[in-house]
């Protein structure tokens, strides 16, 4: 959204434009300036001040204590563990996420009443909550309550009760809920590749596989730049669907850096200091990704 | 790059132009149809089986429940007298997704406004500044936002809930606002304000009927996140009788000692669901359009 706007067009100049003008702009656009500010501009200032002093939870600001925070952030001992397995976690969601909206989207490509149904039947998922998703699949996958849990008991396994298991059955709760999204995501996209072009295509007797690769996929590049970017910026972020369904367990296998912020913050250790440097690394770690990603997609226009 | 805003009545209808003709509905036709009947019907129960499964779980008996034996609403029952009682948390919940809203609403519209008509110092980089929200990480924010309602005297408040999750809403909200103002021709206000109209009536009499589908979009997003945030009453809230909805659930869990209520879970997450569900079936053309209007084309 930002890199678009960048460009978007400024409005045609008005025929009169005075003070009075200019002072009305700034009333309307006051209660936006003042929202941003209090709410927007202060907090990320007082996150890096906060990062750089001892700040308990409970007795507020005791002073400047650079650069602790930052190595207690980086010492504490699910750090390296949370920031493999949030990495792990965002690789899969995105190649998943992005890859089967995709197919979704190309299924239901053309209209029909079918294809409708299907689109909203992907769709209604994405109306819930996360958090909501996370509790349905909790009880969805409990080995005493879920509809499976005769064939569990039977094979001795279950969903959340090994680190992969729990991996992939919060992966598989996440595609529930957002692959719907992503879909309609690339539905936009795709309706904005002109329909002659394909039909050029068939005329020159080019075949499925190769309309997909040489047209579809070039052409949807700025949709999967797009769609790719909220993925891995969403995923990185992780927290309510680990919170809730697998409590960052089994054996701390599944903790990811949010989560240790949060636990950082208001479980146990309660120092603010600390998640304070943890979020700011987040948020520097991931200004750089975004960068890189922006790099990535412009890079591979050029060539 | 443009900005693509959409027209038409019905986008989930419309979208997008049937490209390949279909086959002609012969035998071999649909024979040759069937397995991707079979194959895509499978896709869509697989999405709506856990919606359906936990709602018809909720009413169907389960030992260790709220419903022993015999259909019925046993565990609505339970979810009612849960501690606080599911009407406080309802309550807490109306309270801060309707502030949500309404504050949404109302700046965004202004912020829009501003924005698309008129032209003052700092208005790109005020533009900016508000997109900029979305790339600061949920966590970063909250943890200063936590110390800042303190000291403002909000700590604990479902308005100061509120008032946070307005602020995640602005860069949607204003972004949707300003391109709803600007695909009106500016013929319309300034004939307004020819004939007298201050520019505030030119936006309340003239502008804020044209820009409605913008405001369902607008307000359905604010409600849909407010409804549904987690994260931000977890880290605000400490009163056991202010928790929201979502929050109260997912305590629900651990109501006696280690043993989890599977059932009122269940009806829990369906008393949660339904009304996104519900708004989303209706109105399911402006959320699809919302989109539609913000993306990007290359």
């Amino acid at each position: 959204m930002t890199v678009q706007t960048a460009t978007s067009p400024a409005p045609p100049p008005t025929r009169r434009r005075t003070n009075g003008h200019r002072l009305r702009g700034w009333a309307y656009a006051s209660p936006t300036a003042l929202f941003v500010l209090v709410l927007f501009v202060v907090p990320l200032a007082l996150v890096f001040r906060m990062s750089a002093s001892k700040w308990p939870l409970l007795s507020g600001d005791q002073g400047i204590n650079f650069p602790d925070n930052f190595t207690a952030a980086v010492d504490n001992r699910f750090f390296v563990d949370s920031v493999v397995f949030t990495l792990k976690y965002t690789i899969l969601a995105t190649i998943l996420l992005i890859a089967l909206g995709l197919g979704l989207a190309l299924m239901v490509q053309e209209s029909s009443r079918w294809k409708g149904l299907l689109r909203t039947s992907f769709l209604v998922p994405s109306a819930l909550g996360l958090a909501s998703a996370s509790l349905l699949f909790y009880v969805l996958y409990s080995p005493l309550a879920g509809p499976l849990a005769p064939f569990m008991e039977r094979m001795g396994w279950s969903f959340l009760g090994s680190p992969d298991a729990a991996l992939a059955s919060t992966l598989f709760l996440i595609v529930w809920r957002y692959a719907g999204f992503y879909m309609l995501l690339m539905l936009v996209g795709l309706q904005s590749i002109p329909g002659d072009i394909y039909e050029a295509a068939r005329m020159d007797g080019a075949n499925r596989w190769h309309t997909f690769s040489k047209i579809t996929i070039p052409l949807l590049k700025p949709t999967l730049a797009l769609t790719t970017i909220l993925c891995v910026t969403g995923s990185l972020l992780a927290f309510e669907q680990f919170y809730i369904l697998t409590k960052g367990g089994p054996d701390n296998s599944t903790i990811t850096v949010v989560q240790l912020i949060y636990s950082v913050a208001f479980q146990g250790q309660n120092d603010l200091g600390v998640a304070a440097a943890l979020s700011v690394l987040v948020l520097a770690a991931l200004v750089v990704i975004n960068v890189v990603q922006l790099r990535a997609f412009r890079g591979s226009d050029e060539s | 790059m443009t900005i693509a805003t959409v027209t038409h009545a019905d986008p989930t209808a419309e979208l997008p132009p049937v490209r390949r003709s279909a086959p002609p509905t012969t035998i071999a036709g649909l024979a040759l149809r069937t397995p991707f009947w079979v194959f895509s019907g499978a896709l869509a129960v697989v999405f709506l089986f856990p919606l359906v499964w936990t709602s018809v779980a909720s009413v169907s008996p389960k030992p260790g429940t709220g419903q022993v034996d015999g259909w019925g609403f046993g565990n609505y029952v339970t979810l009612a007298h849960y501690q606080a009682g599911i009407w406080q948390y309802l309550a807490n919940s109306v309270i801060v997704s309707g502030l949500c809203v309404i504050l949404t609403l109302a700046i965004s519209t202004l912020g829009g406004y501003a924005f698309a008509r008129f032209r003052f110092p700092g208005r790109n980089a005020l533009f900016m500044l508000t997109l900029a929200i979305l790339m600061v990480p949920y966590a970063t924010l909250l943890i200063p936002l936590y110390v800042l309602l303190n000291t403002l005297g909000l700590q604990n408040s479902l308005v100061g809930v509120a008032l946070v999750l307005t602020m995640f809403q602005l860069p949607f909200s204003t972004f949707m606002m300003r391109i709803s103002f600007e695909s009106i021709p500016r013929e319309l206000d300034e004939a307004a304000m020819v004939d007298g109209c201050s520019s505030f009536s030119a936006l309340w009499r003239v502008l804020l009927p044209a820009v409605r589908p913008g405001l369902i979009t607008v307000g359905l997003f604010a409600f849909l996140a407010a409804w549904n945030d987690f994260f931000a009453p977890l880290i605000l809230i400490n009163d056991s009788n202010k928790l929201t909805l979502p929050l109260a659930v997912a305590n629900l869990r651990v109501q006696v000692q280690g043993v989890v209520d599977y059932g009122a879970t269940e009806a829990g997450v369906v008393v949660l669901a339904l009304p996104c569900i519900v708004l989303f079936l209706l109105l399911q053309r402006h959320y699809v359009r919302g989109f539609m209007s913000g993306a990007l084309k290359g």
